[in-house]
């Protein structure tokens, strides 16, 4: 009978219609509407530009500092060095001092305004083909599963994959949920608030190059500001040169502070780039020696020189996103229209993006119903003691300050609560170490309310980080001082923070 | 009187029984892999050789795309002397290579999976995180 069945199928006339059809309005009865394009209702918390040509983090006040801070510097320089050096020694000067400028713009707006390799949220059928699978993998009972996690052997090495709550999706090997951004990132390096935006697989090349010329740049001006100070000094005596040319003091002490921060960086990443490892991973010490004889890193490639040409020169992918493709109102089987604006067609993607949303609201409605129905929810077993505690003593709205918590790399999936020993005696690493653990502590101090008021570690927005000397991207004291209390790490960490919201919610209902 | 069944007729009338996913694999590190498994549910609708040859051609190409070798590195390097402005005018690598993915799907869809009442979407529109295998009804069993 089956057979039948598709011998009649195949005797059928086979009109040839292309999925991906140019042709304008096949349903013009429905277009009254305006389109919508997806980067208006995208679920992270990005701001878009352009009509979703350029996205950036939500926080974005550091960049324009950082904007203002090379742009003040540079334009001082020019204005007032630049021509009694171009006179004195040489015009070169001027014109390299703008090549460098101009490079270091241009690759800090592409690190800013670029996708950093933003994986898009699970659609309501797979997330619900996921869910059934880890169902029978773990035998469904009433109470919550423990946090969801995949092995898979890299090259030998066994990796965890974790469940991202949030996207319902188990996130690749080196992709990690930035809570700031709430999204989850390929290769995810860190959140880095200088630059505005998040760092990962797609723009992780574009970060390293504007450090990397920011760190020239630096270095060249302060040299020639010291050189222009010191040619005056031999005209004039010191303090003359000094009154006649004040700018040059301000760019001397922007320019000190900032080689040491810039200049330490950069050689940080090199690092990590000739060792093919992100932020993360390093300071996790994931692949270092130290936690056993057989640990290695699995993604390296072997050797330093093609780490680096991997990174930096490697086949750049395309964003996942498809910011400016146009929302599919209507039935999802139909076969979309398309402008032929969008390469990839825009499809059932958004429908479902929408309806995911509309999932994460039902889920919600569930869970307080359910809650309603029991007495007081009990916290499980596996949920970290953390968590348990700040959730049980209330506080206000923890769901709402959880959600919020975090500096920019509590996005790190941890595994184990290990104080950072990694740490090398640069002074920007020493910083950038400080970002996870001040996540972490956040976290830690989320747990006791009860000592400390819930207000006091509400995430620091890039505003209210005290605005270092010098140029410090992305690694600076952006916390307070108490966050080196490193200590106890929250393994669930993003995934928990998402549950905890919910239970939050649900606690505020059955009160 | 003949029917026609096209591609479009059948997402419209015909009813979605149920959706496969193929997950990626994760075993060779982060390269675009999915797993080419035999997934049951198929085993009615196409025999398993064919569709692990679709797979495989899928792997293959998208393993294409994120090849590291003289090509990418001219183009790297060619974009960061350029400022990456060449990119206003030519499609990365790995643009061309999803074009041609594209246009395989739809090559496959057309010719092997529509007629046995199956569809296979394009991975870039689902993040490329799964591939989605959509079993539509058999409706003439229902006649």
């Amino acid at each position: 009978m089956h057979l039948g069945v598709s011998e009649s199928m195949r005797e059928c006339e086979y009109s040839q219609i292309s999925t991906r059809c140019s042709t304008p309005m096949e349903t013009p009865y429905k277009k009254r509407t305006p389109k919508r394009r997806k980067w208006e209702s995208f679920p992270g918390r990005n701001k878009f530009y352009c009509n979703g040509r350029l996205m950036m983090a939500k926080q974005t006040g550091v960049f324009y500092l950082t904007l203002v801070l090379i742009l003040v510097t540079c334009g001082l320089f020019f204005t007032f060095d630049c021509p009694f050096l171009a006179l004195e020694l040489t015009p070169v000067i001027p014109v390299i001092g703008g090549v460098l400028f101009m490079f270091v713009l241009g690759t800090l707006l592409r690190t800013s305004f670029s996708d950093p390799g933003v994986l898009p949220r699970a659609t309501p059928d797979e997330a619900a083909d996921l869910e059934r699978q880890i169902d029978v993998a773990n035998g469904s009972t009433g109470y919550r599963p423990p946090p969801r996690t995949k092995e898979v052997v890299i090259n030998g090495q066994t990796v965890k994959l974790k469940y991202c709550f949030t996207c319902k999706i188990f996130r690749p090997p080196r992709a990690s949920h930035c809570s700031l951004c709430d999204n989850c990132v390929e290769r995810f390096d860190h959140h880095c608030p200088w630059v505005g935006n998040c760092v990962g697989r797609r723009n992780y090349r574009f970060f390293y190059m504007f450090i990397l010329s920011l760190s020239f740049l630096t270095i060249f001006i302060f040299s020639f500001v010291i050189t222009h100070i010191i040619l005056r000094s031999h005209q004039n005596g010191f303090l003359k040169a000094l009154k006649d040319s004040p700018a040059s003091v301000l760019e001397v002490v922007v320019c000190f502070f900032s080689v040491w921060s810039i200049v330490g960086l950069s050689g940080f990443h090199t690092y990590l780039i000739s060792s093919n490892q992100t932020t993360n991973e390093d300071i996790k010490g994931s692949w270092s020696s130290k936690r056993g004889k057989d640990n290695y890193n699995p993604y390296s490639h072997g050797n330093i020189f093609t780490n680096c040409c991997a990174a930096l020169c490697g086949p750049l992918p395309p964003s996942l996103i498809d910011r400016r493709g146009f929302i599919q109102s209507g039935m999802p089987q139909l076969a979309p229209p398309t402008n032929g604006i969008t390469m990839y067609g825009a499809t059932q993607s958004q429908q479902s993006h929408m309806c995911d949303q509309d999932q994460c609201i039902q889920s919600t409605k569930f869970v307080l119903q359910a809650a309603a129905a029991t007495p007081l929810l009990q916290q499980q077993s596996s949920e970290p003691v953390i968590l348990t505690a700040s959730t049980e003593n209330g506080g206000p709205l923890p769901g709402r300050t959880s959600l919020n918590l975090g500096g920019p790399c509590t996005s790190l999936p941890l595994g184990q609560p290990t104080p950072p020993t990694s740490t090398p005696s640069l002074s920007c690493h020493e910083a950038s170490d400080m970002l996870p653990i001040h996540g972490h502590s956040h976290a830690h101090n989320h747990g006791h309310t009860l000592q400390e008021p819930m207000a006091h570690h509400h995430f620091l927005t890039p505003e209210e980080v005290p605005s270092p000397p010098g140029m410090l991207p992305c690694g600076s004291p952006m916390g307070h001082s108490h966050t080196m209390q490193a200590g106890f790490y929250n393994p669930a960490s993003q995934d928990s923070l998402h549950e905890d919201s919910v239970r939050g919610l649900v606690k505020l209902s059955s009160v | 009187m003949a029917e026609t069944h096209s591609l479009q007729d059948m997402r419209q009338q015909a009813a979605v029984a149920a959706k496969v996913f193929l997950q990626r694999d994760y075993s060779n590190g982060t390269v675009c892999q999915f797993q080419s498994k035999f997934p049951s549910e198929l085993e009615t609708r196409i025999d398993k050789q064919q569709f692990e040859e679709t797979m495989q051609t899928l792997n293959n190409l998208y393993a294409e795309a994120e090849k590291l070798g003289s090509q990418s590195y001219i183009e790297g390097c060619l974009a960061c002397l350029t400022a990456y402005t060449v990119f206003l005018c030519m499609e990365t690598h790995y643009e061309k290579v999803l074009k041609k993915i594209a246009k395989y799907i739809q090559e496959q869809n057309d010719k092997i999976y529509a007629p046995r009442g199956l569809l296979l979407t394009d991975p870039i529109e689902r993040g490329l995180r799964v591939i989605e295998v959509t079993i539509f009804e058999d409706r003439s069993l229902t006649r």
